[in-house]
C-alpha cells in the first residue's frame, strides 16, 4: 500500500509527517535543526528517500543538509553560495542602486531525473545548482544578469527567487518567479532568460504592464500538460496556455484575490486550488474563515473547500510554498499556516483534518508519495 | 592546544558536545584559530565568517580572557592564556531576539 510523507519547514525546525495512503494516521518526527528556520525541503523525484533543506538563522547564516534515508539521518553538505562574476546591483527600496547580497535559500527544486542534480532560488535573488548532491554550488548567472535586474526591487519579504518549475516534456526549459521581479523562462537550461510577464497587471508599480517589477507570489504547473500555468500573484490569479507567454486573468469570483500559494490537482489539471487572503496589509483570510478555493475549470469559477476548516476567528496566513499534493487517488492536498497547523484533505479537498496543530510557524509543505 | 567553546546551534551542526581542541600550527591569532575550526569541521565554513568576505557574521562574536576581540583585525594574537589553553576562545551568538 502505498505512503505519503509530508515535508515540513518551519521558522523553528523541520517535522516530517508519514501516513499510509488512507491518510487518517500520522506519525510526527521532528523538530529536526530545532531553532533553526527551514525555508525548505524536498525529496528527489528520481530517489524519494534522497531529500535536501534548507536550514538558515539569523546568527549563523545558510546550511543545506542532504538525507539519504527518506530523513531519518542527515548530513551538512555545501553552503558556499558565491555569485558568478560582477556582483552588480538592483534598485533597494528607496530607489537606490544595492548591491547583490546573499542571505538564504528560499527554494529548492530537485531534478526531475538525477537525484544529485538540484537546483536553489535564493535571495537576493539568483539561481544556482548543484550536480553532486548539493556539495558544491553554482549560480546559473544568466537570469541575474538580464538585463533588467538592475531595476528589480525586493518585495515585502526580500528580494527572493522562491520557484523553480522544471518542465518535464522540453528538457531545459525551466521557469522561475522573483519578488518583485515577475515569472521568467529559459529554454537552454538556465543559461539565458527572459520575462514571461505580458498580461500580467500590477497596480502597485509606476507602468502597471510593466515587462518586470511584479510581485509574482507562485507559479504551478501540471506535469501532464506543462504548457498551461497558474499563478497567483500578488493579487489575481492568472493563467498561461502558451508556456508563460500570455497571461489572463483567472480570479472570478474568488472573495479576495490575493493569496500565495497555487496548486493543481495531482490528476485532474485543470483543478487548481488557492487560499484567499484578505489583503496585502491584513495578511489573513476574508472574515476569519480559512477557506481552500477550488476551480475545476482551470480558474473563473471557484467553489469553497471548508469542511474540517476553522470558520471563525481565524487568523493565520498560508505561505507561498506551503501548499502541495500528493499522487494518490483520490488526490490528497496539504497545506501549513503561519499558526503552526497543518490541514490534510485525502479526498481532492472535499474534506479536512489537521494532521498537527501546534507546530511552529510553517514556511513550507512538500508532500512525496512513496511505494 | 587550543579550546574553543562553540555556541550550542554550531555545535549541534558540528556534532560535537563540550568544547572543542585545536591544534594551530604558528601564530595563535583570531584568523589562524578559525582556520583551524573550520579545517576540522568544515561543516562550520559560512557559519562564522561569511564565505566570500571570510568577515565575522554580525551576530556573532568572539571572547577572550573576559574580553571582546569580536571588532579586532583576523591577525590579531590571542591571549597566551588562549594560546596555552589555559583559557578556552569563546564563540559566541549574540543575544538577541528569536
Amino acid at each position: 500500500m502505498s505512503r505519503v510523507r509530508v515535508l515540513v519547514g518551519t521558522r523553528k525546525g523541520a517535522f516530517i509527517l508519514t501516513a499510509d495512503g488512507a491518510r487518517k494516521r500520522w506519525d510526527v518526527s521532528g523538530p529536526h535543526f530545532g531553532g533553526w528556520e527551514i525555508y525548505h525541503l524536498k525529496g528527489s523525484p528520481a530517489d524519494r528517500d534522497r531529500l535536501y533543506a534548507s536550514q538558515s538563522s539569523g546568527w549563523f547564516g545558510q546550511v543545506i543538509q542532504r538525507s539519504s534515508d527518506g530523513g531519518k539521518t542527515w548530513e551538512p553538505v555545501g553552503n558556499k553560495f558565491l555569485y558568478d562574476g560582477p556582483t552588480g546591483t538592483h534598485q533597494w527600496y528607496d530607489g537606490t542602486p544595492h548591491p547583490w547580497e546573499f542571505a538564504r535559500v528560499w527554494h529548492l527544486e530537485p531534478s526531475l531525473t538525477d537525484p544529485d542534480t538540484i537546483y536553489a532560488g535564493v535571495e537576493d535573488a539568483a539561481l544556482f545548482r548543484s550536480t553532486d548532491g548539493g556539495q558544491t554550488w553554482q549560480e546559473l548567472p544568466g537570469l541575474r544578469s538580464h538585463g533588467s535586474a538592475s531595476s528589480w526591487q525586493p518585495g515585502a519579504g526580500g528580494m527572493c527567487l522562491h520557484t523553480i518549475l522544471l518542465d518535464p516534456s522540453h528538457p531545459g526549459r525551466m521557469f522561475t518567479a522573483i519578488s518583485a521581479a515577475g515569472a521568467f523562462r529559459s529554454d537552454d537550461e538556465g543559461t539565458t532568460w527572459r520575462p514571461v510577464n505580458h498580461g500580467l497587471r500590477s497596480e502597485g508599480i509606476p507602468n502597471p504592464t510593466a515587462e518586470v517589477g511584479h510581485c509574482v507570489h507562485r507559479i504551478a504547473m501540471h506535469r501532464s500538460r506543462p504548457g498551461v500555468l497558474f499563478m497567483q500573484k500578488h493579487w489575481d490569479v492568472m493563467r498561461s496556455d502558451d508556456g508563460g507567454e500570455s497571461w489572463r486573468e483567472v480570479s472570478g469570483n474568488l472573495p479576495s484575490d490575493f493569496g500565495f500559494p497555487i496548486d493543481v490537482h495531482a490528476h485532474e489539471p485543470e483543478t487548481i486550488y488557492v487560499v484567499p487572503i484578505k489583503s496585502d496589509s491584513e495578511h489573513y483570510p476574508p472574515d476569519g474563515k480559512l477557506r481552500v478555493y477550488r476551480s475545476r475549470s482551470g480558474g473563473n469559477e471557484w467553489e469553497p473547500l471548508t469542511n474540517g476548516l476553522p470558520q471563525q476567528h481565524c487568523y493565520v496566513n498560508v505561505l507561498r510554498d506551503a501548499m502541495s499534493v500528493d499522487t494518490l487517488d483520490p488526490c490528497g492536498i496539504y497545506f501549513g499556516t503561519t499558526g503552526g497547523q497543518v490541514y490534510a484533505s485525502a479526498d481532492g479537498g472535499n474534506t479536512w483534518a489537521p494532521i498537527v496543530r501546534d507546530l511552529p510557524s510553517v514556511v513550507s509543505v512538500e508532500a512525496q508519495t512513496l511505494p | 592546544m587550543i579550546r574553543v567553546v562553540l555556541p550550542a546551534h554550531l555545535r549541534t551542526l558540528a556534532r560535537v558536545s563540550g568544547e572543542v581542541t585545536l591544534d594551530v600550527e604558528g601564530p595563535v591569532t583570531l584568523s589562524a584559530v578559525l582556520d583551524a575550526l573550520e579545517t576540522a569541521y568544515p561543516m562550520l565554513r559560512g557559519a562564522i565568517r561569511d564565505h566570500g568576505t571570510q568577515q565575522r557574521r554580525p551576530f556573532v562574536r568572539f571572547f577572550a580572557c573576559e574580553e571582546d576581540l569580536s571588532h579586532e583585525p583576523p591577525d590579531t594574537k590571542l591571549p597566551e592564556a588562549i594560546a596555552s589553553g589555559k583559557e578556552p576562545f569563546l564563540i559566541v551568538g549574540a543575544m538577541a531576539g528569536g
